[in-house]
């Protein structure tokens, strides 16, 4: 005897539109970092043309999410489904525009030769695209071990940008004539950290829904105090 | 249990059963209903969500073969006891149907009826209490210049409040309704909602109803039923965002009933 038939399948409907939208973000950070990595001013390009494609998916997301608010009332899982969705929608399209920060650096440096090597990000980057990944997997999944592995894992990102700038700050010294190519690659170091905070903040958010319990904040508690900058 | 600091509870069930010949339509239920709040009771039909309501000012003494075991106490008072007045238990427990009932007399013959059964006679006595009651049922000023008129003239919604009114006339200390608005258009609704707000603190309202986001709207406390079981009680906020039983959120989220 099932009921409520319509909202069922509004709640499919918006479930499969923030997968597209995961989708979408995740291919533009990793095309981010490959332009990066590489020096590739057409990907770089790319990715951040892309960036409207995002903007223009989570205004649309973000209406269907409206509407079903006002058409369907819901409650209970249903209600914090469609608030976590909208929730994470917003982090999803802050980290399609970070993606575009760190494209519009790559776009940068492709075109300074000298800053090539300076830094190695491979190994941030991965964490941080994993985190991302792992958080859009714990929602699909409903799977709140897997958002409490994200949240875990943010530290360790936060511990690498503050390597990073801390490598940066010597390097400036012994060689101010490339600070403006360390002032980009620190930029590249903080962006991914912030994508990293919203992987987190999309784990917290699967947790919510799922546990019905608000976790932000207590996430502090993951993090030793030594790691705050 | 649902604590509420500084309220004392006024309606108290206590393994309390109600049986329609042999079948049991509430069985054993708990809980404690704290005075001057707004307390609804949700659950799909047959859950005995209206028979618990009824029992409260034992209107199901009317239906033949029904019993009840277990404690229901009003004010500590249980109401099943020998030698309960059911017509002083009336008087402060008032009752408001889902259709509206106004007898077929004039307006202010409705609300002057219980206090004259109740013995007042003074016409300018009756008259304070009418206006008193009209104006706490938000009716008032549409009906101060046409007291005389039968109230069968007055719209549904009209009638719902004069209903309203007709009960608090003989200031009770409870108001039951059993699907106030159910009949009504959605304007009339959202006045009887208003109305429910406006009623709270004053008098201690327990209230059935199927349309789950008028309970999400009107009261501080929930109760859902199922199968003549309690199910969940607690803070209406609390139940509609985050139940704590399954088959609570499967029935508010529509799954199933």
């Amino acid at each position: 005897m099932e009921m409520a038939l319509h909202i069922r399948r509004e709640i499919e409907h918006l479930k499969k539109d923030i997968l597209s939208v995961g989708t979408v973000v995740e291919e533009s950070l990793f095309k981010a970092v490959k332009s990066l990595e590489t020096r590739d001013a057409a990907l770089a390009r790319e990715v951040i043309d892309s960036d409207e494609v995002i903007d223009h998916m989570e205004v649309e997301l973000e209406e269907e999410c409206l509407k079903a608010l006002a058409l369907h009332q819901p409650v209970a899982i249903d209600l914090r489904l469609i608030i976590t969705i909208m929730k994470i929608n917003n982090d999803l399209e802050r980290v399609g525009d970070l993606s575009v920060n760190i494209a519009e650096r790559a776009l940068f440096l492709s075109q300074n030769g000298k800053a090539k090597d300076l830094l190695n990000f491979s190994q941030m980057a991965e964490k941080t695209r994993k985190m991302l990944g792992k958080s859009l997997d714990a929602l699909v999944n409903e799977n709140t071990a897997l958002a409490y592995e994200v949240i875990q894992a943010d530290s360790e990102v936060d511990r690498m940008n503050r390597e990073i700038f801390l490598q940066v700050h010597e390097m400036i010294k012994a060689d101010p004539g490339n600070v403006e190519s360390l002032i980009h690659l620190l930029s590249v170091s903080r962006h991914m950290e912030r994508v990293a905070d919203h992987a987190t903040n999309i784990a917290e958010d699967v947790i919510y829904m799922i546990e019905g319990e608000i976790v932000r904040h207590k996430a502090e508690n993951f993090r030793s105090p030594d790691e705050q900058l | 249990m649902v604590e509420y600091p500084g309220k004392k509870d006024l309606i108290a069930a206590e393994g309390f059963s109600v049986f329609y010949g042999s079948n049991e339509a509430v069985k054993k239920v708990t809980l404690e209903i704290p005075e001057g709040l707004v307390t609804s009771i949700i659950g799909p039909s047959g859950c005995g969500k209206s028979t618990f309501l009824r029992a409260v000012n034992r209107m199901n003494d009317l239906i033949p073969r029904c019993r009840t075991e277990g404690a229901l106490r009003l004010d500590g008072q249980d109401l099943n006891a020998q030698g309960v007045d059911v017509v002083m238990l009336r008087k402060s427990v008032g009752m408001v149907f889902q259709k509206p009932n106004p007898f077929p007399k004039s307006i202010f013959d409705n609300i002057a009826f219980g206090p004259r059964i109740h013995g007042v006679r003074d016409r300018s006595k009756l008259a304070v209490i009418v206006e008193k009651s009209l104006t706490q049922a938000a009716l008032w000023d549409e009906v101060k210049d046409r007291l005389g008129d039968n109230a069968l003239g007055l719209s549904g919604g009209q009638q719902q409040r004069l209903c309203i009114a007709r009960a608090i006339a003989v200031k009770p200390s409870v108001l039951l309704m059993d699907e106030p608005a159910s009949a009504l258009d959605p304007a009339s609704t959202s006045r009887i909602e208003d109305l429910i707000a406006e009623l709270r603190g004053k008098y201690t309202i327990l209230i059935v109803t199927h349309n789950m986001q008028q309970a999400a709207r009107v009261s501080d406390l929930t109760a859902f039923f199922y199968e003549g079981n309690l199910i969940e009680f607690g803070e209406t906020g609390g139940i509609f965002t985050k139940p704590r039983e399954k088959r609570t959120e499967d029935y508010i989220t529509g799954r199933f009933g």
